[in-house]
Protein backbone atom coordinates (compact mmCIF):
# COMPACT_ATOMS: atom_id res chain seq x y z
CA UNK A 1 0.00 0.00 0.00
CA UNK A 2 1.56 2.78 -1.50
CA UNK A 3 1.37 6.24 0.81
CA UNK A 4 -1.09 8.88 -1.00
CA UNK A 5 -0.77 12.79 -1.28
CA UNK A 6 -3.91 14.64 -0.37
CA UNK A 7 -4.66 17.10 -3.65
CA UNK A 8 -7.39 19.64 -3.89
CA UNK A 9 -9.56 17.20 -5.57
CA UNK A 10 -8.51 14.00 -3.62
CA UNK A 11 -5.50 11.19 -2.98
CA UNK A 12 -2.55 10.83 -5.29
CA UNK A 13 0.31 8.52 -5.37
CA UNK A 14 3.53 9.21 -6.63
CA UNK A 15 5.80 6.91 -8.70
CA UNK A 16 9.36 7.21 -8.30
CA UNK A 17 12.91 5.74 -9.89
CA UNK A 18 16.11 6.43 -8.99
CA UNK A 19 19.20 6.81 -11.82
CA UNK A 20 22.71 6.87 -9.74
CA UNK A 21 25.62 7.49 -11.23
CA UNK A 22 28.63 5.48 -9.83
CA UNK A 23 32.49 6.42 -10.54
CA UNK A 24 34.07 3.45 -10.85
CA UNK A 25 37.27 2.71 -8.27
CA UNK A 26 40.22 2.27 -11.14
CA UNK A 27 43.57 3.40 -11.76
CA UNK A 28 43.29 4.50 -15.23
CA UNK A 29 39.94 5.09 -17.45
CA UNK A 30 37.60 2.97 -19.20
CA UNK A 31 39.04 3.00 -22.39
CA UNK A 32 42.69 5.04 -22.00
CA UNK A 33 45.37 4.71 -19.76
CA UNK A 34 45.29 8.07 -18.17
CA UNK A 35 44.81 8.32 -14.53
CA UNK A 36 41.48 8.47 -12.62
CA UNK A 37 42.56 10.50 -9.17
CA UNK A 38 40.31 13.73 -8.17
CA UNK A 39 42.13 16.82 -7.73
CA UNK A 40 44.72 17.28 -10.22
CA UNK A 41 45.29 20.21 -12.18
CA UNK A 42 43.49 20.89 -15.42
CA UNK A 43 43.70 18.54 -17.70
CA UNK A 44 46.95 16.73 -16.62
CA UNK A 45 45.25 13.24 -16.85
CA UNK A 46 44.34 13.36 -20.24
CA UNK A 47 45.84 10.88 -23.01
CA UNK A 48 45.24 11.62 -26.64
CA UNK A 49 42.35 8.69 -26.55
CA UNK A 50 40.59 10.84 -24.01
CA UNK A 51 40.80 14.36 -25.46
CA UNK A 52 39.51 12.78 -28.33
CA UNK A 53 42.00 12.73 -31.14
CA UNK A 54 41.68 11.55 -34.37
CA UNK A 55 42.48 7.92 -35.26
CA UNK A 56 42.84 6.78 -31.35
CA UNK A 57 40.97 4.05 -30.29
CA UNK A 58 39.29 3.07 -27.07
CA UNK A 59 40.78 -0.15 -25.23
CA UNK A 60 38.60 -1.42 -22.13
CA UNK A 61 40.12 -1.85 -18.69
CA UNK A 62 39.15 -5.23 -17.65
CA UNK A 63 39.17 -4.13 -13.48
CA UNK A 64 36.50 -1.78 -14.68
CA UNK A 65 34.61 -4.77 -16.09
CA UNK A 66 35.30 -6.67 -12.79
CA UNK A 67 33.90 -3.55 -10.52
CA UNK A 68 30.54 -3.75 -12.78
CA UNK A 69 30.31 -7.16 -12.53
CA UNK A 70 31.22 -7.31 -8.60
CA UNK A 71 28.37 -4.67 -8.36
CA UNK A 72 25.68 -6.30 -10.09
CA UNK A 73 26.84 -9.38 -7.68
CA UNK A 74 26.23 -6.80 -4.70
CA UNK A 75 23.08 -6.08 -5.86
CA UNK A 76 21.98 -9.43 -6.24
CA UNK A 77 21.22 -8.98 -10.42
CA UNK A 78 21.86 -11.26 -13.57
CA UNK A 79 25.05 -10.51 -15.05
CA UNK A 80 24.86 -10.91 -18.45
CA UNK A 81 28.29 -12.73 -19.50
CA UNK A 82 27.68 -10.69 -23.62
CA UNK A 83 27.39 -7.19 -23.59
CA UNK A 84 27.64 -4.37 -26.08
CA UNK A 85 28.50 -0.72 -26.11
CA UNK A 86 26.92 1.80 -28.03
CA UNK A 87 27.57 5.59 -29.20
CA UNK A 88 25.30 8.03 -27.11
CA UNK A 89 25.35 11.16 -29.83
CA UNK A 90 25.46 14.53 -28.50
CA UNK A 91 27.11 17.51 -29.07
CA UNK A 92 28.56 19.36 -25.92
CA UNK A 93 31.69 21.24 -24.88
CA UNK A 94 33.23 18.63 -22.13
CA UNK A 95 32.19 15.54 -24.43
CA UNK A 96 35.65 15.99 -27.08
CA UNK A 97 34.17 12.59 -28.94
CA UNK A 98 30.74 14.23 -29.26
CA UNK A 99 29.23 10.82 -28.52
CA UNK A 100 29.23 9.41 -25.04
CA UNK A 101 30.14 5.17 -25.15
CA UNK A 102 27.39 3.42 -23.13
CA UNK A 103 25.64 0.49 -22.98
CA UNK A 104 22.06 0.82 -24.36
CA UNK A 105 20.10 -2.40 -25.41
CA UNK A 106 22.70 -4.96 -23.75
CA UNK A 107 24.03 -4.11 -20.49
CA UNK A 108 26.55 -5.89 -18.43
CA UNK A 109 24.24 -6.32 -15.66
CA UNK A 110 20.47 -7.07 -15.86
CA UNK A 111 17.66 -7.41 -12.74
CA UNK A 112 18.21 -7.72 -9.43
CA UNK A 113 16.39 -6.62 -6.41
CA UNK A 114 17.34 -4.47 -3.66
CA UNK A 115 16.12 -4.24 -0.08
CA UNK A 116 15.38 -1.22 2.39
CA UNK A 117 14.51 -0.68 6.08
CA UNK A 118 12.35 2.43 6.48
CA UNK A 119 12.11 4.00 9.96
CA UNK A 120 8.83 2.31 10.72
CA UNK A 121 10.91 -1.02 11.24
CA UNK A 122 9.20 -1.89 7.79
CA UNK A 123 11.45 -3.57 5.25
CA UNK A 124 10.72 -2.97 1.07
CA UNK A 125 11.73 -4.55 -2.27
CA UNK A 126 12.86 -2.47 -4.81
CA UNK A 127 13.56 -3.65 -8.50
CA UNK A 128 16.78 -2.93 -10.15
CA UNK A 129 16.29 -2.55 -13.61
CA UNK A 130 20.08 -2.94 -14.93
CA UNK A 131 23.59 -1.25 -14.36
CA UNK A 132 25.83 -0.09 -17.27
CA UNK A 133 29.08 1.06 -18.02
CA UNK A 134 29.93 4.09 -19.93
CA UNK A 135 31.87 7.24 -20.03
CA UNK A 136 31.74 10.33 -17.84
CA UNK A 137 32.29 13.33 -19.29
CA UNK A 138 34.51 16.42 -19.35
CA UNK A 139 33.77 19.20 -16.71
CA UNK A 140 32.58 22.58 -17.56
CA UNK A 141 33.00 25.55 -15.13
CA UNK A 142 31.09 28.90 -16.59
CA UNK A 143 32.30 31.29 -13.24
CA UNK A 144 35.67 31.63 -14.62
CA UNK A 145 35.54 33.87 -16.90
CA UNK A 146 32.50 36.38 -18.04
CA UNK A 147 32.37 35.02 -21.83
CA UNK A 148 33.81 31.60 -21.81
CA UNK A 149 33.17 27.92 -20.15
CA UNK A 150 36.65 26.53 -18.98
CA UNK A 151 36.80 22.89 -19.86
CA UNK A 152 38.58 20.33 -17.85
CA UNK A 153 39.33 16.82 -19.77
CA UNK A 154 40.53 14.96 -16.92
CA UNK A 155 36.85 13.15 -15.75
CA UNK A 156 36.52 12.92 -19.42
CA UNK A 157 36.39 8.94 -19.81
CA UNK A 158 36.79 7.77 -16.59
CA UNK A 159 34.34 4.69 -15.48
CA UNK A 160 30.68 5.20 -14.75
CA UNK A 161 28.21 2.57 -13.25
CA UNK A 162 24.94 3.86 -14.20
CA UNK A 163 22.45 1.28 -12.01
CA UNK A 164 18.90 2.27 -12.86
CA UNK A 165 16.19 1.16 -10.64
CA UNK A 166 12.17 0.04 -11.49
CA UNK A 167 10.19 2.75 -10.79
CA UNK A 168 8.93 0.90 -7.64
CA UNK A 169 9.39 3.91 -4.62
CA UNK A 170 6.47 5.81 -3.75
CA UNK A 171 8.22 8.36 -0.80
CA UNK A 172 10.83 10.67 -0.35
CA UNK A 173 12.11 8.42 2.34
CA UNK A 174 11.92 5.41 0.01
CA UNK A 175 14.06 7.12 -2.62
CA UNK A 176 16.33 8.34 0.10
CA UNK A 177 16.73 5.35 1.71
CA UNK A 178 17.15 3.16 -1.75
CA UNK A 179 20.24 5.98 -2.65
CA UNK A 180 21.71 4.98 1.05
CA UNK A 181 21.47 1.72 0.13
CA UNK A 182 22.78 1.81 -3.29
CA UNK A 183 26.09 3.53 -2.18
CA UNK A 184 26.46 1.14 1.44
CA UNK A 185 26.69 -1.16 -1.07
CA UNK A 186 29.03 -0.18 -3.90
CA UNK A 187 31.16 0.78 -0.63
CA UNK A 188 31.36 -2.52 0.96
CA UNK A 189 32.23 -3.68 -2.55
CA UNK A 190 35.21 -1.60 -2.99
CA UNK A 191 33.35 -0.24 -6.48
CA UNK A 192 32.60 3.18 -5.90
CA UNK A 193 33.99 5.76 -3.36
CA UNK A 194 30.66 6.71 -2.99
CA UNK A 195 31.42 10.38 -2.19
CA UNK A 196 28.48 12.74 -3.41
CA UNK A 197 30.93 15.98 -2.77
CA UNK A 198 33.27 14.73 -5.39
CA UNK A 199 30.86 13.91 -7.72
CA UNK A 200 31.37 10.22 -7.29
CA UNK A 201 27.95 9.55 -7.01
CA UNK A 202 24.94 11.41 -8.38
CA UNK A 203 21.42 10.97 -8.68
CA UNK A 204 18.80 11.42 -11.75
CA UNK A 205 15.58 11.71 -9.93
CA UNK A 206 12.36 10.34 -11.68
CA UNK A 207 8.97 11.45 -10.42
CA UNK A 208 4.94 11.27 -11.66
CA UNK A 209 2.01 11.09 -10.17
CA UNK A 210 -0.88 9.38 -10.64
CA UNK A 211 -4.81 8.44 -9.38
CA UNK A 212 -4.51 5.55 -6.84
CA UNK A 213 -4.26 2.69 -9.41
CA UNK A 214 -4.54 3.95 -12.64
CA UNK A 215 -2.31 4.48 -15.07
CA UNK A 216 1.58 6.16 -14.79
CA UNK A 217 1.54 10.02 -15.25
CA UNK A 218 4.18 11.95 -17.17
CA UNK A 219 7.45 11.97 -15.45
CA UNK A 220 10.25 14.58 -15.35
CA UNK A 221 13.74 13.58 -14.82
CA UNK A 222 16.13 16.30 -12.52
CA UNK A 223 19.71 15.50 -13.15
CA UNK A 224 22.60 15.37 -10.75
CA UNK A 225 21.18 15.21 -7.45
CA UNK A 226 24.41 14.78 -5.26
CA UNK A 227 23.15 14.31 -1.31
CA UNK A 228 20.41 12.13 0.21
CA UNK A 229 19.18 15.04 1.43
CA UNK A 230 18.22 16.48 -1.83
CA UNK A 231 17.12 13.57 -3.38
CA UNK A 232 14.33 13.79 -0.52
CA UNK A 233 13.54 17.21 -1.57
CA UNK A 234 13.26 16.84 -5.21
CA UNK A 235 10.72 14.22 -5.04
CA UNK A 236 8.88 16.32 -2.35
CA UNK A 237 8.89 19.37 -4.60
CA UNK A 238 8.10 17.22 -7.40
CA UNK A 239 5.33 15.88 -6.39
CA UNK A 240 3.61 19.12 -4.90
CA UNK A 241 4.19 20.80 -7.87
CA UNK A 242 2.95 17.96 -10.24
CA UNK A 243 -0.71 17.56 -8.40
CA UNK A 244 -0.76 21.53 -8.31
CA UNK A 245 -0.36 21.80 -11.87
CA UNK A 246 -2.40 18.70 -13.18
CA UNK A 247 -5.21 20.22 -10.77
CA UNK A 248 -4.63 23.67 -11.79
CA UNK A 249 -6.01 21.87 -15.14
CA UNK A 250 -2.49 21.81 -16.77
CA UNK A 251 -0.02 18.77 -17.95
CA UNK A 252 3.08 17.59 -17.11
CA UNK A 253 5.53 18.21 -19.44
CA UNK A 254 8.16 15.24 -19.87
CA UNK A 255 11.28 16.81 -19.21
CA UNK A 256 14.64 17.62 -17.55
CA UNK A 257 15.08 19.42 -14.35
CA UNK A 258 17.11 21.46 -12.39
CA UNK A 259 17.32 20.88 -8.40
CA UNK A 260 18.29 24.30 -6.83
CA UNK A 261 19.88 24.22 -3.71
CA UNK A 262 18.93 27.55 -2.29
CA UNK A 263 15.25 27.00 -2.87
CA UNK A 264 14.80 23.51 -2.28
CA UNK A 265 12.74 23.12 -5.51
CA UNK A 266 13.71 22.40 -9.24
CA UNK A 267 13.04 24.22 -12.03
CA UNK A 268 12.94 23.88 -16.20
CA UNK A 269 16.33 23.60 -17.74
CA UNK A 270 15.83 25.82 -20.78
CA UNK A 271 14.76 23.22 -23.39
CA UNK A 272 16.62 22.70 -26.65
CA UNK A 273 14.45 23.09 -29.65
CA UNK A 274 15.32 19.68 -30.56
CA UNK A 275 14.61 16.85 -28.07
CA UNK A 276 17.06 14.59 -27.41
CA UNK A 277 17.56 12.55 -30.01
CA UNK A 278 20.94 10.41 -29.12
CA UNK A 279 20.79 7.89 -32.36
CA UNK A 280 22.10 4.80 -30.79
CA UNK A 281 24.37 2.71 -32.44
CA UNK A 282 26.79 -0.16 -31.71
CA UNK A 283 30.60 1.37 -31.22
CA UNK A 284 32.37 0.15 -34.21
CA UNK A 285 35.64 0.45 -32.56
CA UNK A 286 34.68 -2.02 -30.02
CA UNK A 287 33.83 -5.94 -29.98
CA UNK A 288 30.92 -6.70 -27.54
CA UNK A 289 32.44 -7.60 -24.57
CA UNK A 290 32.41 -11.34 -23.26
CA UNK A 291 33.44 -13.24 -20.50
CA UNK A 292 32.76 -17.18 -18.62
CA UNK A 293 30.66 -17.72 -15.91
CA UNK A 294 33.69 -19.06 -14.08
CA UNK A 295 34.80 -15.11 -14.40
CA UNK A 296 31.84 -14.43 -12.54
CA UNK A 297 32.45 -17.15 -10.28
CA UNK A 298 35.69 -16.44 -9.58
CA UNK A 299 34.50 -12.63 -8.41
CA UNK A 300 31.81 -13.98 -6.19
CA UNK A 301 34.00 -16.06 -4.36
CA UNK A 302 35.50 -12.84 -3.21
CA UNK A 303 33.50 -10.54 -2.67
CA UNK A 304 33.51 -9.33 0.83
CA UNK A 305 30.76 -9.67 3.55
CA UNK A 306 27.95 -6.50 2.70
CA UNK A 307 26.40 -4.89 5.18
CA UNK A 308 22.55 -6.95 5.55
CA UNK A 309 25.04 -10.01 6.09
CA UNK A 310 27.16 -8.02 8.71
CA UNK A 311 24.43 -6.67 10.51
CA UNK A 312 22.50 -10.11 10.79
CA UNK A 313 26.13 -11.17 12.15
CA UNK A 314 26.84 -8.61 14.46
CA UNK A 315 23.26 -9.44 16.03
CA UNK A 316 23.44 -13.36 16.00
CA UNK A 317 26.77 -14.08 16.62
CA UNK A 318 27.99 -10.94 18.96
CA UNK A 319 24.91 -10.30 20.50
CA UNK A 320 24.24 -6.56 19.54
CA UNK A 321 21.28 -4.94 19.81
CA UNK A 322 19.96 -4.47 16.18
CA UNK A 323 19.82 -0.83 17.01
CA UNK A 324 23.50 -0.85 17.24
CA UNK A 325 24.07 -2.82 14.49
CA UNK A 326 22.29 -0.73 12.13
CA UNK A 327 24.07 2.48 13.54
CA UNK A 328 27.51 0.14 13.26
CA UNK A 329 26.75 -0.96 9.89
CA UNK A 330 25.21 2.24 7.96
CA UNK A 331 28.96 3.66 7.42
CA UNK A 332 31.58 0.54 6.09
CA UNK A 333 34.32 2.41 8.04
CA UNK A 334 32.56 2.29 11.45
CA UNK A 335 31.81 -1.18 10.83
CA UNK A 336 35.76 -1.74 9.92
CA UNK A 337 36.36 0.41 13.04
CA UNK A 338 34.63 -1.72 15.42
CA UNK A 339 35.26 -5.13 13.92
CA UNK A 340 39.17 -4.13 14.30
CA UNK A 341 38.60 -2.73 17.98
CA UNK A 342 37.05 -6.13 18.91
CA UNK A 343 39.53 -8.42 17.71
CA UNK A 344 42.29 -6.25 19.64
CA UNK A 345 39.94 -5.64 22.75
CA UNK A 346 39.62 -9.58 22.39
CA UNK A 347 43.08 -10.19 22.02
CA UNK A 348 43.82 -7.90 24.90
CA UNK A 349 42.02 -8.91 26.99
CA UNK A 350 41.61 -12.16 26.41
CA UNK A 351 37.97 -13.22 26.73
CA UNK A 352 36.18 -14.33 23.97
CA UNK A 353 34.40 -12.37 21.44
CA UNK A 354 30.81 -12.95 21.68
CA UNK A 355 31.20 -11.86 25.51
CA UNK A 356 32.57 -8.36 24.35
CA UNK A 357 30.77 -7.49 21.50
CA UNK A 358 28.23 -5.92 23.56
CA UNK A 359 30.44 -3.86 25.40
CA UNK A 360 32.29 -2.52 22.60
CA UNK A 361 29.60 -1.78 20.47
CA UNK A 362 28.12 -0.09 23.13
CA UNK A 363 31.38 2.39 23.56
CA UNK A 364 31.78 2.86 20.12
CA UNK A 365 28.16 3.69 19.28
CA UNK A 366 27.75 5.69 22.73
CA UNK A 367 30.87 7.41 23.87
CA UNK A 368 33.35 7.30 20.84
CA UNK A 369 30.36 8.71 18.43
CA UNK A 370 29.10 10.69 20.94
CA UNK A 371 32.64 12.28 21.01
CA UNK A 372 33.25 12.63 17.06
CA UNK A 373 30.20 14.42 16.71
CA UNK A 374 31.06 16.77 19.74
CA UNK A 375 34.18 17.40 17.68
CA UNK A 376 32.24 17.39 13.82
CA UNK A 377 35.25 14.69 12.74
CA UNK A 378 34.29 11.02 11.30
CA UNK A 379 35.63 7.94 12.77
CA UNK A 380 38.19 8.16 9.89
CA UNK A 381 39.81 10.93 12.12
CA UNK A 382 38.88 9.59 15.04
CA UNK A 383 41.75 10.75 17.68
CA UNK A 384 41.72 7.64 19.56
CA UNK A 385 43.53 4.87 18.05
CA UNK A 386 42.02 1.24 17.75
CA UNK A 387 45.27 -0.19 19.87
CA UNK A 388 44.62 2.59 22.53
CA UNK A 389 40.79 2.22 22.67
CA UNK A 390 41.19 -1.79 23.42
CA UNK A 391 43.02 -0.95 26.07
CA UNK A 392 40.68 1.38 27.63
CA UNK A 393 38.35 -1.52 27.55
CA UNK A 394 40.38 -4.01 28.39
CA UNK A 395 41.66 -2.02 31.39
CA UNK A 396 37.09 -1.65 32.30
CA UNK A 397 36.99 -5.58 31.47
CA UNK A 398 39.67 -6.91 34.07
CA UNK A 399 38.42 -4.70 37.01
CA UNK A 400 41.73 -2.68 36.96
CA UNK A 401 38.93 0.64 36.45
CA UNK A 402 35.34 1.03 36.79
CA UNK A 403 33.05 2.31 34.30
CA UNK A 404 32.82 5.78 35.27
CA UNK A 405 36.62 5.85 35.74
CA UNK A 406 36.89 4.35 31.84
CA UNK A 407 34.98 7.76 30.82
CA UNK A 408 37.14 10.37 32.32
CA UNK A 409 40.02 8.84 31.02
CA UNK A 410 38.50 8.78 27.58
CA UNK A 411 37.94 12.30 27.75
CA UNK A 412 41.46 12.91 28.94
CA UNK A 413 42.41 10.39 25.79
CA UNK A 414 40.83 12.27 23.51
CA UNK A 415 42.65 15.95 24.99
CA UNK A 416 46.05 14.60 25.35
CA UNK A 417 46.30 11.75 23.00
CA UNK A 418 47.92 9.61 25.90
CA UNK A 419 47.54 5.98 26.01
CA UNK A 420 44.85 4.97 28.54
CA UNK A 421 47.29 3.00 30.74
CA UNK A 422 49.28 5.83 31.11
CA UNK A 423 46.85 8.04 31.80
CA UNK A 424 45.80 5.94 34.60
CA UNK A 425 48.83 5.58 36.08
CA UNK A 426 49.97 9.15 35.70
CA UNK A 427 46.76 9.91 37.49
CA UNK A 428 46.29 6.57 40.21
CA UNK A 429 42.71 5.97 38.47
CA UNK A 430 43.02 2.43 39.41
CA UNK A 431 40.05 1.06 40.76
CA UNK A 432 40.48 -0.40 44.63
CA UNK A 433 39.62 -3.96 44.40
CA UNK A 434 41.33 -4.83 47.50
CA UNK A 435 38.55 -6.32 49.81
CA UNK A 436 40.71 -5.54 53.18
CA UNK A 437 41.42 -2.22 52.01
CA UNK A 438 37.24 -1.51 50.96
CA UNK A 439 36.10 -3.51 54.24
CA UNK A 440 38.04 -0.60 56.82
CA UNK A 441 36.55 1.97 54.60
CA UNK A 442 33.35 0.26 55.05
CA UNK A 443 33.82 -0.15 59.12
CA UNK A 444 34.75 3.22 59.20
CA UNK A 445 31.62 4.66 57.47
CA UNK A 446 29.26 2.63 59.20
CA UNK A 447 30.70 4.02 62.33
CA UNK A 448 30.38 7.62 61.38
CA UNK A 449 26.71 7.14 60.23
CA UNK A 450 25.40 5.33 62.86
CA UNK A 451 21.66 6.89 62.43
CA UNK A 452 21.60 6.01 59.01
CA UNK A 453 22.61 2.77 59.50
CA UNK A 454 19.60 2.44 62.26
CA UNK A 455 17.61 3.69 59.54
CA UNK A 456 18.07 1.02 57.14
CA UNK A 457 18.10 -1.08 59.30
CA UNK A 458 14.27 0.30 60.23
CA UNK A 459 13.49 -0.59 56.79
CA UNK A 460 14.42 2.76 54.62
CA UNK A 461 16.26 0.10 52.21
CA UNK A 462 16.78 2.39 49.82
CA UNK A 463 20.08 4.58 51.77
CA UNK A 464 22.08 1.40 50.67
CA UNK A 465 22.78 3.63 47.59
CA UNK A 466 23.93 6.57 50.17
CA UNK A 467 26.64 3.97 51.92
CA UNK A 468 27.73 3.27 48.32
CA UNK A 469 28.49 6.72 47.62
CA UNK A 470 30.04 7.33 50.47
CA UNK A 471 32.80 4.68 49.56
CA UNK A 472 33.17 6.12 46.20
CA UNK A 473 33.46 9.64 47.45
CA UNK A 474 36.18 8.18 49.51
CA UNK A 475 38.14 6.31 46.96
CA UNK A 476 37.36 9.37 44.14
CA UNK A 477 35.23 6.85 42.27
CA UNK A 478 38.11 4.29 42.15
CA UNK A 479 36.55 1.36 44.36
CA UNK A 480 35.06 -1.46 42.82
CA UNK A 481 31.39 -1.04 42.97
CA UNK A 482 30.82 -5.10 43.04
CA UNK A 483 33.27 -5.71 45.47
CA UNK A 484 31.53 -2.57 47.62
CA UNK A 485 28.58 -4.03 47.17
CA UNK A 486 29.58 -7.58 47.92
CA UNK A 487 30.74 -6.29 51.49
CA UNK A 488 28.48 -3.31 52.41
CA UNK A 489 25.37 -6.03 51.92
CA UNK A 490 26.03 -8.56 54.82
CA UNK A 491 27.77 -5.73 56.87
CA UNK A 492 24.19 -3.59 57.07
CA UNK A 493 22.00 -6.63 57.19
CA UNK A 494 23.66 -7.77 60.24
CA UNK B 1 12.47 3.41 -46.57
CA UNK B 2 13.08 6.86 -47.77
CA UNK B 3 13.66 10.26 -45.84
CA UNK B 4 11.71 13.27 -46.70
CA UNK B 5 13.64 17.23 -46.58
CA UNK B 6 12.40 17.77 -43.20
CA UNK B 7 14.11 14.19 -42.28
CA UNK B 8 17.47 15.40 -43.65
CA UNK B 9 17.17 18.78 -42.14
CA UNK B 10 16.92 17.61 -38.70
CA UNK B 11 19.69 15.11 -39.04
CA UNK B 12 22.22 17.85 -40.47
CA UNK B 13 21.05 19.91 -36.72
CA UNK B 14 21.74 16.73 -35.09
CA UNK B 15 24.96 16.26 -36.78
CA UNK B 16 26.31 19.67 -36.48
CA UNK B 17 26.50 20.16 -40.19
CA UNK B 18 25.23 22.88 -42.28
CA UNK B 19 23.00 22.00 -45.38
CA UNK B 20 21.65 25.01 -47.15
CA UNK B 21 17.51 25.41 -48.12
CA UNK B 22 19.09 24.50 -51.99
CA UNK B 23 21.39 21.49 -50.97
CA UNK B 24 19.03 19.72 -49.06
CA UNK B 25 17.10 18.71 -52.13
CA UNK B 26 19.95 17.23 -53.78
CA UNK B 27 21.14 15.70 -50.52
CA UNK B 28 17.86 14.14 -49.74
CA UNK B 29 18.20 12.05 -53.30
CA UNK B 30 21.56 10.57 -52.20
CA UNK B 31 20.29 9.53 -49.28
CA UNK B 32 17.71 7.72 -50.94
CA UNK B 33 19.92 6.52 -52.82
CA UNK B 34 21.63 5.01 -50.47
CA UNK B 35 18.73 3.80 -48.85
CA UNK B 36 17.45 2.01 -51.31
CA UNK B 37 20.76 0.31 -52.47
CA UNK B 38 21.27 -0.79 -48.79
CA UNK B 39 17.12 -2.08 -49.06
CA UNK B 40 18.28 -4.84 -51.17
CA UNK B 41 19.76 -7.15 -47.90
CA UNK B 42 16.16 -7.07 -46.68
CA UNK B 43 15.99 -9.44 -49.63
CA UNK B 44 17.71 -11.84 -47.78
CA UNK B 45 15.90 -14.16 -45.27
CA UNK B 46 18.11 -13.86 -41.55
CA UNK B 47 15.61 -14.69 -39.22
CA UNK B 48 17.61 -16.56 -36.70
CA UNK B 49 20.74 -15.18 -37.62
CA UNK B 50 22.70 -13.04 -35.04
CA UNK B 51 24.04 -10.07 -35.78
CA UNK B 52 27.44 -9.74 -37.38
CA UNK B 53 29.65 -7.71 -35.16
CA UNK B 54 33.07 -8.52 -36.41
CA UNK B 55 34.27 -10.08 -39.47
CA UNK B 56 37.18 -11.64 -38.24
CA UNK B 57 36.89 -14.13 -35.18
CA UNK B 58 38.35 -11.76 -32.50
CA UNK B 59 37.83 -11.20 -28.75
CA UNK B 60 37.54 -7.80 -27.23
CA UNK B 61 40.86 -6.96 -25.98
CA UNK B 62 41.20 -5.88 -22.39
CA UNK B 63 43.99 -3.88 -20.76
CA UNK B 64 44.97 -4.26 -17.08
CA UNK B 65 44.24 -1.49 -15.25
CA UNK B 66 47.57 0.46 -14.91
CA UNK B 67 48.40 4.06 -15.86
CA UNK B 68 50.25 4.24 -18.56
CA UNK B 69 49.19 7.62 -20.82
CA UNK B 70 48.29 11.18 -20.10
CA UNK B 71 50.28 13.82 -18.22
CA UNK B 72 51.32 15.81 -21.35
CA UNK B 73 49.11 18.95 -20.96
CA UNK B 74 50.33 21.11 -23.58
CA UNK B 75 50.41 18.51 -26.32
CA UNK B 76 46.26 17.84 -25.56
CA UNK B 77 45.51 21.84 -25.37
CA UNK B 78 48.22 22.39 -28.45
CA UNK B 79 45.54 22.55 -31.24
CA UNK B 80 42.90 24.31 -28.75
CA UNK B 81 41.23 27.41 -31.00
CA UNK B 82 41.91 29.09 -26.85
CA UNK B 83 43.51 27.85 -23.88
CA UNK B 84 43.39 29.37 -20.24
CA UNK B 85 45.10 28.56 -17.74
CA UNK B 86 44.99 25.33 -18.50
CA UNK B 87 41.96 25.01 -19.30
CA UNK B 88 39.80 24.81 -23.03
CA UNK B 89 38.30 27.98 -23.69
CA UNK B 90 34.97 27.62 -25.13
CA UNK B 91 32.40 30.24 -25.28
CA UNK B 92 30.11 30.52 -22.52
CA UNK B 93 27.46 27.52 -22.45
CA UNK B 94 24.80 27.17 -19.98
CA UNK B 95 21.75 24.88 -20.01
Amino acid sequence: MSKLYPGATGNWEAVIGLEVHAQVISESKLFSGSATAFGAEPNTQVSFVCSAQPGMLPVINQECVRQAVRTGLAMGCQINLRSVFDRKNYFYADLPQGYQISQFKDPIVGEGIVNIELEDGSNKDIGVERLHLEQDAGKSMHDQHPTMTYVDLNRSGVALMEIVSKPEMSTPEEAAEYFKKIRSLVRYAGTCDGNMDQGSMRADVNVSVRRPGEELGTRTETKNVNSIRYVMQVVESEIRRQIDVIEDGGRINQETRLFEVATGTTRTMRSKEEAHDYRYFPDPDLLPLEFSQQFVDDLAKDMPELSDAKKKRFISDLHITPYNAGVLVAEKESADYFEALLSATVEKSEKPTSELGSLVSNWVTGDLFGALNKLGIGITSSPVSISHAAELLSLQIDGTISGRIAKEVFENMLESGKSPEIIVEEKGLKQVSDTGEIEAMIDEILANNVDKVEEYRGGKSKLFGFFVGQVMQKTQGKANPQVVNQLLKPKLDD
Amino acid sequence: MSVDKETVAKIANLARIEVSDNELENTMGELNNILDWVEQLSEVNTDGIEAMTSVVAADLPLREDKITDGGYREEVIKNAPLAEHGFFAVPKVIE
